[in-house]
């Protein structure tokens, strides 16, 4: 018989003791967290960042990734779109009565993987475990300390003439949980971009350049977080069209849904406002990470329709790049 | 499902494409004695030339029209709220495509109601109702059907097979509408305060999914007995285009035709097959009320006699309301639908209206006129 998730493991008794040193502790282990204290006693940081997520999604392990990965790679990456270097998070898992524990084993690896890649430890955390249907299958929340290594990046940092760049082609998380969901088969293998995204950001902070603005361009996708930047400062994002890179998978699928790929979620895959300049560069060091290849410049930074993003076409008509709405839904025709 | 990825789009969004029409329409337009208003029935047309921005490529001679085309644009509150009655029943699984579920009936949205712990669920294929009728034999499952011809013989489809395999928990609630009444509805239609709809309306792109199944001769009667060429066209922005260039170059020629752009898949008789099996499961419906257009005759289906067992408004008939209801007060989807009035000379467009907070229709549906031109703006103009 499969092993599962009982609710008297998550009991505070003796058999939810036994679950989280067998699975958490066996993987977690450091210094702070053997403490086995009520709190984490921490180092005192230099320019500390927090931040904290939730991930629930469904199903837990897809192409490109599971929800383990994911969930320090969201937090982590929140962190470094600060200029911060991950160092501590938290783990709070709740977890559906009937989830099998070699499901539970596999995600718990992959947090640990992932974690390595930022270079954090896990510090503190927490496991419930709740009847059938509470949840669908395991939610977790992690937060994250991380220690910034720069001043001066942030949304207010943007100005009229800087140019935009994404990391990598758009719209995989989205596209690809959107079809493992839908059984849809796919020829070629669309995976998740889902990824840390330090190394990128300390990659480019080592070779001195300074972005002005960073943002993961997760649920909501590139028009949320442009959306985002032109509102906060009142300019206007013009981008063009056909430099948005988008694989030949994702377009498939959104051809199919009527979805945009700019509104489809990434797990990382990010933005950047930045000098000019600082471009060629920026996309001779991106390419050496997965992906990044398809890095592009896409835009620039102007005045024209003030807190608007435009969207100009190949063939030269232009029209505003609108924040998504609702629910994604697939058309009725 | 599954996908083949071979580009299928990618002439059809060609640059060099799309120029080069726009440069032929200029020239071809500029023989036309009178700017043509060029009505787009389907939404799909209406979200293509919005989002593509056709109108800032095309010359001042040539407007378009933004039609009824959107079967959650014109489901009348009434039926919404059917659907959300119905969905709130005890033991009741309500199935919808898309769309559907965000549009505000007079007591919510489904999306609402769901959020209240309805059972609402939305598919991408009719027939995946029938594998959530099975898997939860102890419940009623109501399939809130919508749709043009497009849609129809899906459904059709669906309730054939739930019949061969003998599926008895499955009902459904029947709002599919058919597009050649309501066509005929706005050229005939007047109103007392405005002179007549008729001039407006010069001529009609057809939308070439409905022609898929239904052929393009539904159209037939539109040149011929009212004098209004019709081009049925595909949604890619070099369909559209090409699409008007035809009906400009009958104009210019002085003919007046029903022509076929999207020889791709439209043929004059259409699914023969599909029009059968419709034939056997549906019948038309006396009048049917639309949304902002009032109730047209012959405009949409409902079960034969023979499945009427399976229909939810008569399984349903004494919890489900038949009054009518107004549509909010300074909403003029009605004038949009009939093509009188642009989205942007609603007061409440942009403030009241948004995507996220509609107060009509045609602020719902992705593919409403009025979401169209709030998502996409209109920047030339
Ligand atoms: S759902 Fe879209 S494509 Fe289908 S009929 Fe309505 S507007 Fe046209
Ligand atoms: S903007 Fe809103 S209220 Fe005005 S016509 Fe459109 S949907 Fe109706």
């Amino acid at each position: 018989m499969k092993k599962t998730i009982t609710l008297a493991q998550g009991n505070g008794g003796a058999e939810n003791h036994a679950l989280i040193k067998e699975v958490f502790w066996r993987h977690f282990g450091n210094e702070i967290l053997d403490r086995g204290e009520d709190a984490a006693i921490l180092e005192t940081l230099q320019r500390p960042a927090f931040t904290t997520d939730s991930f629930t999604v469904t199903p837990l392990f897809f192409p490109g990734g599971d929800i383990g990965k994911l969930s320090v790679c969201g937090t982590c990456n929140d962190l470094a779109m600060m200029g911060g270097k991950p160092r501590y998070l938290s783990l709070s898992v709740v977890i559906e009565e009937g989830l099998e524990m070699r499901s539970l084993e596999k995600i718990v690896r992959s947090v640990k993987k992932e974690l390595a890649l930022n270079g954090a430890i896990i510090v503190s955390g927490d496991t419930k475990v709740v009847p059938k249907g509470s949840v669908d299958g395991l939610f977790i929340t992690t937060s994250g300390i991380g220690e910034r290594q720069c001043e001066g990046i942030g949304i207010n940092e943007i100005r009229q003439g800087d140019a935009i760049v994404v990391s990598r082609d758009i719209g995989r998380h989205g596209a690809a949980i959107f079809a493992a969901r839908e059984g849809m088969e796919l020829q070629s293998a669309l995976k998740s971009d889902c990824a840390s995204l330090w190394p990128h950001v300390a990659s480019l902070l080592d070779a001195g350049i300074m972005p002005h603005a960073l943002r993961d361009a997760t649920r909501g996708g590139l028009a949320a977080v442009l959306n985002e930047w032109a509102d906060a400062n009142n300019l206007c994002i013009e981008i063009e069209e056909e430099e948005i890179p988008v694989s030949d998978e994702v377009r498939g699928i959104c051809e199919l849904l009527g979805f945009e790929p700019a509104f489809l979620a990434n797990e990382g895959t990010f933005v950047m406002a930045l000098d000019p300049a600082d471009v060629p560069l920026v996309l001779e060091i991106l390419e050496a990470f997965p992906g990044g290849e398809m890095a592009m410049r896409i835009g620039e930074v102007k005045g024209d329709y003030p807190g608007k993003v435009v969207l100009n076409s190949p063939w030269g008509t232009r029209r505003f790049l609108d924040w998504p709405t609702g629910e994604l839904l697939p058309r009725i025709c | 499902m599954r996908l083949e990825l071979k580009n299928l789009y990618d002439d059809f969004r060609d640059p060099d494409t799309i120029k080069a029409l726009a440069k032929l329409i200029y020239n071809e337009a500029k023989g036309l004695q009178k700017p043509v208003n060029i009505m787009e029935v389907c939404g799909g047309h209406t979200h293509t030339i919005m989002k593509y921005g056709l109108k800032q490529l095309l010359p001042e001679s040539i407007r378009f029209i933004h039609g009824p085309g959107c079967p959650v644009c014109i489901m009348p509150k009434e039926r919404i709220d059917h659907a959300t009655i119905l969905a709130r029943q005890p033991d009741v699984i309500l199935v919808t495509l898309g769309d559907m579920i965000k549009v505000p009936g007079s007591r919510g949205s489904l999306q609402q109601a769901r959020s209240e712990g309805a059972d609402v669920r939305f598919v991408y294929s009719p027939l995946d109702a029938l594998k959530i009728a099975k898997e939860n034999p102890d419940k009623t499952v109501i399939f809130f059907a919508i749709g043009f011809e497009t849609t129809t013989p899906m459904t059709a489809a669906l309730i054939d097979r739930a019949e061969k395999l003998g599926v008895k928990n499955l009902l459904y609630h029947i709002n599919h509408v058919t597009v050649p009444e309501v066509m005929r509805e706005l050229i005939d239609s007047r109103d007392e305060h405005i002179d007549s709809y008729n001039n407006r309306i010069d001529a009609f792109i057809g939308p070439s999914h409905v022609s898929v199944i239904a052929g393009a001769k539904i159209y037939k009667e539109f040149p011929k007995r009212y004098g209004r060429p019709v081009v049925v066209s595909g949604f890619e922005p070099v369909d559209v285009m090409e699409g008007v260039w035809m009906l400009v170059r009958q104009f210019v020629q002085n003919r007046c035709a029903l022509e076929i752009q999207y020889r791709r898949s439209v043929t004059m008789e259409g699914n023969l097959t599909a029009q059968k099996q419709i034939e056997k499961i549906f019948e038309k419906r006396g009048l049917f009320k639309w949304r902002g257009l009032g109730n047209i005759p012959h405009s949409a289906l409902k079960l034969r006699e023979a499945y009427a067992h399976l229909d939810a408004e008569r399984v349903y008939a004494d919890i489900l309301p038949v009054e009518e209801i107004e549509d909010h007060k300074l909403c003029i989807c009605g004038d949009i639908l009939r093509g009188m009035a642009e989205p942007t000379e609603c007061q409440v467009f942009g403030t009241a209206c948004t995507p996220s907070k509609p107060l009509g229709s045609c602020m719902v549906s992705s593919e409403g006129a009025c979401a169209a031109y709030y998502k996409y703006g209109d920047l030339l103009k």
